[in-house]
């Protein structure tokens, strides 16, 4: 067993940690992480209750091979309920927070009821204590990050916490761990600061080594690190450029969302992109990016470390910027860069720190500023509105600008900080918010991938790439190739990422393996570890229960059928270019196939029979 | 042929395998906190770096020990710490001038690399090359090959 079988209960009210025991026959359904916790949340909340009300908790969880040498093995994930979408919300990081959670002999850490102070919670080993975080408050993630390590003296000391822009109430806040990392999506940081904690630190000295079958173990994990590193994304892709390899390749096929989606391919890709970041710049002959980085345990490690040009104009007389810092990945160079239409690469650089510094993620934030140029641009919202920004697509110095104010809750950075579906309303065009479930898209042009369409529209945790990456098989031909502008066999194919994807988050490994690994590769190195027999067919099935686990969560949360959609302009208004020229999504082609093929009735209701089915 | 470990910063990721590695082969058990190869990172330069015992020839630790519990293992070179004797008085770890010998807490001994017996865990478990077992006569050679490239005609 690669449980440590214990967790953390946290009551933030009345300011207890208290052990319990694993609940084990959950873990043999639901396995660890994404699914195990979204099984705690969903039998201990009320789906209804108010996102940032202390009726809702947070749990912060790991995975069986969380701090083993299983490559990647180092993932946590933050499972909440959301503040920004009302629905499930669950957050996956990596860095070196979640192996030490687990090397302090934890699982999992269930934080629940809302401190009447700032405090943060101080983990060492099997010692747990709530401190008083008052000086922390009111600090940046970096700040606080900074100043638990001087508290401490103590280097290995490992760090999540929350920034300025979650205090203030920003929707898409995340939860910053390893100053660079984040568990980014869906407001799970805003709901953290909700209950006013600021922090987790923790030290854990423990070790994990209560692996199941350690020979098993070596051997499984060592084939699929070979796998890793035969392979030409994991092995050479990754590594060298980072996610931001595919800026040009997703541009090329047309699903590049350009400038709040109206065009499906930018003609700045290449000045924001990969290739880009190896230049090296005029004023100190360095290139953007310093270094790949791994996250614990990784054997790909796809992590940019970066340096802005010290001549740009965002951080002259900023020496606390000239260092290096989590660089640029794709999701964050697209939606700060080709959603804005902005290509200045220094500028996106600067906006990804501020980003981590303060904790709000890239998509939503740029996807919203997005929204925002283009409700200025049809004259919805002015100067006026805005402080004296010009929103104007394309403009840096806008860009820039509205990172700085969504860090600090200030100005008209308090509206952006709402999420595009709330701005858009305000100021009367809804239509214009790129969101589903009121989570802003990821950078791949649903016309232009059309699985990526339902993936969307039926995503758990709103808009979001990483609930079923389709674009593997449509773009990148893993495991098999299909058209990415044919709707035919999209049903399945989504079904089969989702419930597959489910299991990996849940298992303490990165997404990112998949596109080396199958179920396969995976399920003997989980079996090795664990008991309960987890094949391939167990780890699918458990996909499945997690699927619907949280798809009831939703149900019982009051969203439905309605709102598994898309935005009009994606179902309405055909791509202008590239080879997806004169498509749009053709969502209705999908959907009613995919309820089918789930067991779910003609409303997206998971009947009776499939609830029995999974044990639900 | 003398082999020893060539660690390059420059392949480092920071991934931590290879402490992993070595508290796996030295205490059983997946524990950076009990490994004896250690992976710094230097933030503001973005750069990581292993580091361990280069098991010097005249061994500081070894001429230090009070107990002579410190001794050459004459297949690997290594300088290995013989537990039963070890007393616990760190004064090997004062007497290295590299820091790369430390107290367990949880045994009361001090430990340091041994290169596992002549197959260091480590080396095996690092995927970028950062890590490598070598003759120990050549451990810059992968250097002076990057810095020979530059001399040969340019095509």
């Amino acid at each position: 067993m690669a449980w440590t079988r214990k967790i953390l209960r946290v009551d933030l009210t009345n300011g207890t940690c208290t052990p319990e025991p694993l609940n084990m026959e959950w873990a043999n359904l639901y396995l660890g992480q994404r699914g195990l916790a979204t099984k705690y949340l969903a039998a201990e909340i009320d789906p209804k209750v108010d996102a940032l009300s202390p009726g809702n908790k947070l749990i912060m969880a790991t995975g069986p091979l969380t701090g083993t040498m299983a490559s990647t093995g180092g993932r946590y994930s933050v499972i909440t309920k959301s503040p920004l979408t009302g629905a499930i919300a669950c957050s996956n990081s990596g860095g070196f927070i979640g192996n030490e959670m687990k090397m302090a002999g934890w699982d999992m850490v269930i934080f629940e009821g809302r401190s009447p102070t700032p405090v943060y919670l101080y983990i060492e080993n099997d010692h747990a204590e709530l401190c008083a975080a008052d000086h922390l408050w009111g600090t940046s993630a970096w700040a606080t990050d900074h100043a638990l390590h001087a508290t401490y003296q103590d280097p290995q000391l490992r760090i999540a916490c929350v920034g300025r822009s979650a205090e203030q109430g920003c929707l898409y806040s995340g939860v910053m761990n390893d100053l660079h990392r984040a568990a980014g999506r869906s407001g799970v940081g805003t709901v953290m600061a909700s209950k006013n904690l600021k922090a987790v630190a923790i030290r854990g000295t423990k070790g994990v080594g209560n692996v199941r079958d350690i020979k098993a173990f070596f051997k499984a994990t060592q084939a699929a690190k070979a796998v890793l590193a035969g392979n030409p994304v994991t092995g050479e892709g990754l590594p060298k450029l980072g996610t931001q390899v595919l800026m040009n390749v997703i541009n090329e096929v047309g699903a590049m969302p350009t400038r709040n989606m109206r065009e499906v391919q930018f003609e700045g890709a290449n000045r924001i992109g990969a290739e880009a970041m190896l230049v090296p710049r005029e004023s100190d002959g360095k290139a953007n990016l310093t270094t790949n980085a791994a996250c614990f345990s990784c054997t790909i490690a796809c992590g940019r470390i970066s340096t802005i040009d010290p001549k740009h104009y965002t951080i002259v007389n900023k020496p606390e910027y000239m260092g290096a810092n989590g660089g640029l990945e794709y999701e964050a160079a697209w939606a700060l860069g080709s959603d804005t239409g902005v290509d200045d690469l220094d500028a996106l650089t600067y906006a990804n720190f501020l980003c981590n510094e303060d904790g709000f993620d890239p998509i939503s934030f740029g996807a919203t500023v997005a929204a925002a140029m283009e409700l200025y641009e049809i004259g919805a919202i002015t100067t006026e509105t805005t402080g004296g920004i010009e929103m104007k697509f394309g403009s840096a110095e806008a860009l820039t600008k509205a990172a700085e104010l969504v860090a600090k809750g200030e100005g008209f950075g308090r509206e952006l900080a709402l999420g595009s579906k709330r701005l858009t309303e305000k100021y009367g065009h809804p239509d214009l918010s790129m969101t589903v479930k009121g989570q802003e898209f990821p950078a791949y042009d649903p016309r232009g991938i059309q699985g990526m369409g339902l993936t969307y529209a039926t995503s758990n945790r709103g808009a979001c790439h990483l609930r079923s990456y389709t674009v593997s098989s449509e773009i990148l031909g893993v495991p098999v190739k299909t058209d990415p502008l044919e709707t035919e066999g999209k049903p399945e194919l989504v079904k089969a990422f989702q419930d597959a994807t489910a299991a990996v988050d849940s298992s303490g490994l990165c997404v990112f393996t998949t596109f080396a690994w199958t179920l396969e590769d995976i399920a003997p190195q989980v079996d090795a570890a664990c008991e309960g027999n987890w094949t391939t067919e167990k780890m699918l099935e458990a996909g499945e229960r997690i699927w619907n686990l949280e798809r009831q969560f939703n149900l019982d949360a009051g969203l439905t059928a309605a709102d598994d959609t898309l935005p009009k302009r994606l179902l309405k208004d055909a791509a202008k270019t590239g080879p997806a020229k004169g498509k749009v999504n053709e969502l209705h082609k999908m959907l009613p196939h995919y309820y089918e093929i789930r067991g779910w009735t003609t409303d997206g209701v998971p009947t009776a029979e499939t609830l029995t089915r999974l044990g639900l | 042929m003398l082999k020893a470990l060539q660690l390059e910063a420059e392949l480092c990721t920071g991934c931590l395998q290879c402490e992993m590695a070595c508290s796996y082969e030295n205490e059983a058990v997946f524990n950076p906190s009990k490994s004896r190869i250690k992976v710094f990172t230097f933030h503001d330069e973005g750069r990581f770096a292993p580091y361990t015992c280069s098991q010097c020839s005249e061994a500081w630790c070894l001429h230090a020990c009070p107990v002579e519990a410190i001794v050459i293992n004459p297949q690997t070179g290594a300088k290995e710490v013989i537990e039963d004797v070890c007393v616990g008085c760190k004064v090997c770890t004062i007497a290295c001038p590299f820091g790369t010998v430390n107290y367990n807490s949880d045994t009361g001994k001090v430990a340091k690399c041994d290169l596992c017996g002549g197959d260091p865990a480590c080396a095996t478990a690092c995927p970028t090359g950062a890590i490598t077992y070598v003759d120990a006569d050549h451990t810059g050679l992968a250097r002076m090959k990057a810095h020979a490239s530059q001399s040969i005609p340019k095509s």
